[in-house]
């Protein structure tokens, strides 16, 4: 099947003069087609959201009873550190930029990403860089056991495993930052003739400054792990008193890297709901100007407000001041953003299909979540709630809920046009109600936990803490199980889906929706008329 | 789609049913509890009362924004028939939006910098206490104030069996500790912390005190409990294999109690030296050894000697425990530990006579029949 195409629609292309894709395994390995590239890391993302979520399930399981049951304390470490960064950097980061590959050409109108073959190489990156994260439970001493944050000096007594997770972080980091230049240049460059920025779809846009969020902030991230490696290697005592140093300097950095962090995984979920609320409003999206502002102010702010996450390392009452006053005002913007959806699907006319559900799931869940993350800003408070359940509870919510619950809501908008087949509603609606139903009774009663005082990271717990964690546990495999229908969905959808039109959602608007579906392998090679939005 | 929603409600229904079965008969719920503890300080029922105000702004805010967003979910359905408005701007909205919760912002910000300075003054304490974090323990060090000079380790007191499952847990489990640290009541009590090996948080949430345990450097926080009682806490920084298992522990008790216990603690410390000159025989050693083993160093090195292969060595047979050529290299590694590696120095933990008897210890259990016996004094020559 040398013609088959992206994620296995087959429509032939006509009028061109490239040849097909090479055939088999090469095909994937050597294409630069941003088609390709985008379901490469969309499957990729999927696979890695499985192998962290039966980490997160190994971790649950212990933590259904007090006492030791199912793993040992040291393997239970190694499981917090490995189910975090798979999640982040393996799950949920290749998933928006499977999203951006797939739609940023298709939305600007551009036939391809600028650097196509660089973007080869952003990919294949990726699961080398995921095999090493992997590789490191199977070396001496196993996975690094100091959490996600890599904290020295815990993380300067880890055994090899943890040069092997640097070197990993090394090669994710690489690939983002190509990925980020590719996206830049594409957006800058490649817009169809009359499409300004301000008439840009707001996806492309919150991409855009999420793309210098990752040029940011990953070489921030490079330099914190290479202090680490000398420090554990050559010497150095960057984090080490006794030579000088600081183990809170490391901190400092992590964080300065960390915070823009949540928002290179927040914008552009913010801008796959910007899309699908208006498409299901039949509304324009209420406030574009003060949106694309907001986002560029979050994006700003985010790099100001990094030392909210060390309230408790013992930084002065100034410094405490600043940044609790730096993390309240960062809520405002945050906030906007709420307002302009609910007011986009004011007065519009309100339609429920599955990326719809899955959008109000978002804004629900991740309001939640913002509310969350205001009382852990107020510092008075947060020295009550550092390390405790709450923060998980918080984290989870504006993570998983807010971009999980985004991906799913652009993995059904868009699944239509990469296939050319529709999905099965009564399924999508089913893994929606599940999957929120799950994910409440896992998090929802962590915030509980937390503030009853129950410290994270902990493999057993006082017995106090019973009942709220068991209910955790089985929400916890309840939301991992669901998951596996969304899997069932898209090969459905494949194998037996109802063909679709190119204009798939009848209030979709945007480029995307004037190209078949599926999208041929080429598209827009010469440049379409972009008649302007509606702003 | 009407059909399988029913289903679809059963299913749960009867989920939900046999969840809750499962969880309620588990036990008796007797300790959960939605919210804080009520501090016992007034700094922190100042920061709890805080929570509350803020936790309800936010349950105010979300009801507003919501209840629109239900009432449009509602009304503005196309299955109603209702026909999409076309606005897309309103530029009074926007500036309110921004501007109102700036102001609710302003107004949460006063009460939260004011408690703030009250929680991070430190000043005028009339006892200070320095807590040291060590992998897995804490160290109580009374640097001032009424029972000064008194030092001890503090060590969870739960019961392998019970961790393990082999028998009940006690109501305390997990909470529990050899030696807490005592307090008098309505006494401002002023922690310095440090660390160590790695960084460890010292925290107590009915004080409302938290504070990471820094290794090479000084924090302090404080706390004046105003009521009688044992209140518990556990590390808050991940530290490594037990970090969930050093848990702490405070007993706050009236003036003259206090006064009794710093009594008693000066007797015993004084009925505890040991004579440094002593000799040792090897069974001697191997008692009092084996005792010190198990509290300072069974957790990394295994009960039996064993170790954990790949991240902490096993002493049963290593090269270092079991050659004579190695004694002084032996004694050198627990005394000053291994820079970077989780093997701590013990010269400052440990007497001259635990370490002596410690080393003998390990060179002749388990498969390790050296038959040397360290003294007290060949320690103090290489201190
Ligand atoms: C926090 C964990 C930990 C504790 C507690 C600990 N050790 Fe160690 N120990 C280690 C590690 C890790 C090493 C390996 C250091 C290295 O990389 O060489 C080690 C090495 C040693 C060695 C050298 C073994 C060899 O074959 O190289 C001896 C002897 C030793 N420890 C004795 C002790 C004694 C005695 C105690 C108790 C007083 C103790 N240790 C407590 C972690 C620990
Ligand atoms: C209204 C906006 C937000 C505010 C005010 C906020 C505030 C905070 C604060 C103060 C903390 C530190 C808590 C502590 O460690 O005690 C925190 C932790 C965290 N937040 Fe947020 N947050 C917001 C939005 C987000 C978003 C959008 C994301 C990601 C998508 C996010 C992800 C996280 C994560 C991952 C942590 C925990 C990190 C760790 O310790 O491992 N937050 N947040
Ligand atoms: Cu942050
Ligand atoms: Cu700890």
């Amino acid at each position: 099947m040398a013609h088959e195409h992206a994620i296995g629609g087959h429509a032939g292309h006509d009028d061109h003069e490239h040849h097909g894709p090479p055939s088999g395994i090469m095909r994937w390995i050597t294409t630069t087609n941003h088609k390709d590239i985008g379901s490469m890391y969309l499957w990729f993302s999927f696979i890695m959201f499985l192998v962290g979520g039966a980490m997160a399930l190994v971790i649950r399981a212990e933590l259904f009873q007090p006492g030791l049951q199912v793993v040992s304390p040291d393997f239970f470490n190694q499981m917090i550190t490995l189910h975090a960064l798979i999640m982040v950097f393996g799950a949920i980061m290749p998933a928006f930029v499977g999203f951006s590959n797939w739609m940023i050409p298709l939305q600007i109108g551009a036939p391809d990403m600028a650097f196509a073959r660089m973007n080869n190489w952003s990919f294949w990156i990726l699961p080398v860089a995921s095999f090493l994260l992997i590789l490191s439970m199977f070396v001496p001493g196993g996975a690094p056991g100091t959490g996600w944050t890599l904290y020295p000096p815990l993380s300067v007594q880890q055994g090899m495993g943890m040069d092997l997770a640097i070197f990993g972080i090394h090669l994710l980091g690489m690939s983002s930052i190509m990925g980020g230049i590719n996206i830049i240049t594409t957006i800058l460059n490649m817009r169809a003739p009359g499409m300004t920025l301000m008439k840009m779809p707001m996806f492309c846009w919150t991409w855009l400054i999420t793309a210098f969020l990752l040029i940011a902030s990953m070489p921030v991230l490079a330099g914190a792990v290479t202090m680490l490696l000398t420090d554990r290697h050559f010497g150095t005592t960057f984090f080490n008193a006794a030579g000088g140093g600081d183990p809170v300097l490391f901190q400092h950095i992590f964080w300065f890297f960390g915070h823009p962090e949540v928002y290179i995984i927040a914008l552009p979920a913010f801008g796959v709901i910007s899309q699908v609320i208006p498409a299901f409003s039949r509304k324009p999206i209420f406030g574009y100007a003060s949106m694309v502002y907001a986002i560029a102010a979050i994006a700003i702010i985010s790099f100001f407000v990094w030392a909210h996450h060390m309230y408790v390392t013992g930084i002065p009452l100034t410094g405490q001041l600043y940044f609790m006053y730096a993390t309240m005002i960062i809520a405002v913007p945050t906030g906007v953003k709420v307002f302009n959806w609910v007011a986009t699907m004011w007065k519009g006319s309100l339609s429920f299909e599955t990326p719809m559900l899955f959008a109000l799931g978002f804004l629900f869940l991740f309001t939640l979540g913002g509310f969350s993350g205001l009382v852990l800003a107020i510092t008075a408070v947060d020295i009550l709630l550092q390390e405790t359940y709450y923060v998980i509870a918080h984290f989870h919510y504006v993570m998983v809920a807010g971009a999980v619950f985004s991906a799913y809501a652009g993995a059904y908008y868009w699944l239509p046009k990469w296939t050319g087949y529709m999905y099965d509603e009564t399924l999508g609606k089913w893994h929606f109600w599940l999957t929120l139903i799950f994910f409440n009774m896992t998090f929802f009663v962590q915030h509980f936990l937390g503030l009853a005082g129950m410290p994270r990271r902990v493999p057993d717990y006082a017995l106090q803490f019973t009942e709220f964690n068991m209910i955790s546990s089985i929400g916890a495999f309840g939301l991992g199980i669901s998951q596996l229908l969304f899997l069932y969905i898209v090969l459905k959808a494949r194998k037996s889906g109802k063909k679709v039109d190119a204009q798939v959602w009848d209030g979709a608007e945007g480029l995307e929706w004037t190209v078949p579906s599926p999208a041929p392998y080429h598209t827009f090679e010469t440049p379409p008329v972009f008649e302007g939005g509606k702003h | 789609m009407k059909v399988s929603m029913k289903k679809f409600a059963s299913v749960t229904g009867a989920t939900a049913l046999a969840i809750w079965s499962l969880i309620s008969s588990s036990s008796a719920w007797a300790d959960y509890q939605l919210n804080m503890h009520v501090p016992v300080t007034e700094a922190g029922r100042r920061a709890y009362d805080l929570h509350n105000d803020i936790s309800l702004i936010c349950l105010a805010i979300f009801i507003i924004v919501f209840g629109v967003l239900a009432y449009s979910l509602i009304f503005h359905r196309k299955s109603k028939g209702h026909k999409a408005a076309d606005f897309h701007e309103h530029l009074g909205v926007e500036i309110a939006w921004t501007v109102i919760p700036s102001i609710i912002l302003v107004l949460i910000a006063i009460p939260s910098t004011t408690t703030l300075m009250e929680m991070k003054d430190t000043s005028e304490p009339a006892i200070t206490v320095k807590v040291t974090g060590y992998q897995w323990k804490w160290g109580y060090d009374y640097l001032k104030g009424e029972g000064e000079g008194i030092k001890f380790l503090s060590v969870l007191a739960t019961p392998k069996d019970q961790i393990h499952n082999k028998a009940e847990k006690s109501p305390s489990y997990m909470m529990e500790v050899d030696n807490p640290l005592v307090v008098p009541v309505n006494t401002k009590i002023r922690i310095l912390t440090t660390a160590n090996d790695v960084i460890h948080a010292w925290a107590v949430p009915a004080f409302a005190v938290k504070q990471d345990a820094v290794p090479g450097f000084i924090r302090d926080t404080w706390f004046k409990a105003e009521k009688e009682g044992t209140y518990v806490g556990q590390c808050s920084e991940l530290c490594g294999k037990d970090h969930g298992y050093m848990p702490i522990v405070v007993k706050v008790v009236s003036a003259g109690e206090y006064s009794t216990w710093v009594d008693e603690q000066k007797k015993k410390a004084a009925s505890n030296v040991d004579d440094p000159n002593k000799v040792w025989t090897l069974d001697e050693s191997m008692v009092r050894g084996e005792k010190v083993y198990n509290t300072a160093c069974a957790s990394c090195h295994g009960a039996n000697g064993q170790g954990i292969p790949g991240t902490f060595p096993a002493l049963d047979g290593s090269k270092i425990a079991k050659q004579a050529k190695n004694k002084a290299a032996h004694i050198d590694i627990v005394l000053h530990g291994k820079a970077g590696t989780a093997m701590q120095a013990f010269g400052g933990q440990l007497s001259d006579t635990d370490i002596a008897t410690v080393v003998t210890y390990e060179r002749n259990a388990w498969g390790n029949k050296t038959g040397d016996v360290i003294q007290p004094a060949d320690i103090k020559a290489v201190r």
